[in-house]
């Protein structure tokens, strides 16, 4: 009995922080489009984002793009299927393999540093300072943050992909001997408009849940050192469960569409 | 330290008021009923042990947390009928100085007075920005800090910039929270001393929550001791101290 309880509490929390985590999208919303506006917060946020990723990004793109393709090769070589290797390459990792992994890899280093800063911000009472001095902490806090994981994700998204196939065609010049140009022309060629926009809307989306779901813990951080460390940590959790059931609807959307 | 305050005419007027204020987290009742009035250029100090409802009685002055009941007049701004406009704009009036300093960590001591002034003084040169923080980072003796990070100070010039920043917007009320709590007893009587030259300086009324007996004999014109969420004993330091009631005389010792 006192098992079910506890599983039922457990649920009934779980639920009540959806309902709060909806509310806390709402305000967001309703904040974003009212002035005053937190530009030079923002662009210094988007600089952050996209800088301290830019790296981490590229050599995670790098090593996708190599390892996928030496792993794909020797089956398509069995089948004699070695050409279509660009197209194959291209299609999965622009549609699906590159934003998700690049998601993920954004959400344990940008959502988890947004989940801290703002947990330590709370404990350390920074944030009712900032209330206090009459600036409104969500607006400069919450707001420049989400705007800017949704804007810069899209674009790590692309830059990683971008390096990816690099490196796949990189591969494939030494291992089979196909120039960069005839391989980047394949690729392009095998990529239709219906993979290119639901693939980059997605990554909006993706980019707003990692900040939503960041800004969310760290803003409601409770008190003491563990609660920062919570919230970081559940920032990374909730986060990746988020970005699949996002993909799974974005996905399953796009075939609809498309069929 | 010799005590500095000064006599506050009878008739002055109030600039903080607050009347049988009440909050309760669930079925812990924090303030019952608790009251008090601050007069233009006093120094009012308030003590009580610890969980007496001090934090909460200032987190509710600022709006940091809503009452369940009470009056609460600020410059004669009844608080809970302002706009959030208006609040905001009534919060650049009160300085607050928090127990842990909770200066912005990601800014240099530049930055973190620089935030509230570019937010709330319109047309406003830079040049005039930087003499304004320098000039009040030198009445709080750290001029020379100005470009260093919060976590290059000491725990006793945290508190300095912390109040170089409650000073910035030249507030007429300053509330401090525990101002000396977790410094050393020589930093901890810089700091006083500070508030001291402040209040003479910027002519503001301060409301000091403290448990450090040294600072209320030193900064204050009146005393107030909280217990169990009311007033229990109000008057002037001596008054308490050689009152003949139990539970001040407990609280002295």
């Amino acid at each position: 009995m006192a098992e079910n309880e506890t599983f039922f509490e457990k649920l009934r929390a779980f639920f009540e922080e959806i309902g709060e985590m909806s509310r806390f999208a709402g305000r967001y919303f309703r904040e974003a489009v009212s002035p005053p506006f937190e530009f030079k917060e923002l662009l210094k946020q988007c600089y952050y984002m996209g800088n301290k990723s830019f790296f981490l990004v590229g050599v995670t793109g790098l090593i996708l793009g190599v390892v996928f393709t030496l792993q794909t090769r020797p089956t398509l070589e069995e089948f004699g299927a070695v050409a279509w290797m660009p197209s194959m390459i291209s299609i999965s990792i622009v549609r699906e393999i590159g934003p998700v992994i690049i998601a993920l890899i954004c959400a344990g280093r940008i959502g988890s540093s947004i989940g801290a800063e703002l947990g330590s911000m709370r404990v350390t009472e920074q944030i009712d300072a900032m209330e206090v001095s009459g600036t409104n902490p969500f607006k400069f806090l919450v707001v420049t943050r989400i705007t800017a994981t949704t804007l810069m994700i899209p674009l790590l998204v692309i830059w990683g992909d971008f390096i990816a196939l690099i490196g796949s065609a990189f591969v494939e010049n030494i291992k089979g001997a196909v120039t960069f140009q005839l391989y980047f022309n394949q690729a392009f060629n095998a990529l239709a408009f219906s993979d290119l926009l639901p693939a980059t809307a997605k990554t909006f989306l993706f980019g707003f849940a990692i900040g939503l779901v960041g800004c969310f813990k760290g803003y409601n951080s409770k008190k003491g050192t563990a609660g920062v460390g919570k919230a970081s940590n559940s920032a990374v959790v909730y986060t990746s469960m988020l970005l699949f059931i996002i993909d799974f609807i974005a996905v399953f959307v796009t075939d609809l569409i498309y069929q | 330290m010799q005590s500095h305050s000064k006599h506050i005419p009878d008739n002055a007027k109030v600039v903080l008021k607050i009347e049988n204020l009440f909050k309760a987290f669930g079925e812990n009742k924090v303030l019952n009923g608790f009251s008090l009035h601050l007069k233009e250029g006093e120094n009012l100090v308030l003590m009580g042990r610890s969980g007496s409802g001090k934090s909460v009685m200032i987190k509710c002055l600022v709006g940091l947390i809503q009452p369940d009941s009470g009056l609460i007049e600020i410059l004669g701004n009844n608080i809970s009928k302002l706009e959030q406009k208006e609040m905001d704009e009534l919060r650049t009036k009160i300085g607050f100085l928090f127990q842990g300093s909770a200066l912005y960590d990601s800014m240099t001591v530049r930055e973190n007075l620089e935030f509230p002034l570019r937010r709330h003084t319109k047309k406003i040169a830079t040049r005039e920005i930087n003499e304004l923080i320098l000039e009040t980072l030198d009445s709080v003796g750290l001029k020379h800090t100005v470009d260093l990070m919060p976590a290059e100070l000491s725990g006793g010039m945290q508190r300095r910039i912390a109040l170089a920043r409650a000073l910035i917007l030249k507030p007429k009320i300053i509330i401090y929270d525990e101002p000396t709590t977790g410094l050393d007893p020589i930093t901890s009587k810089e700091i006083i001393e500070l508030m001291n030259d402040i209040q003479e300086k910027y002519q503001t009324s301060s409301l000091i929550i403290t448990h450090d007996v040294d600072c209320a004999r030193v900064v204050s014109n009146r005393v107030i001791l909280l217990l169990d969420g009311v007033n229990y004993a109000e008057g002037t330091f001596e008054e308490l101290t050689t009152s003949n009631d139990e539970k001040i005389k407990a609280f002295f010792k």
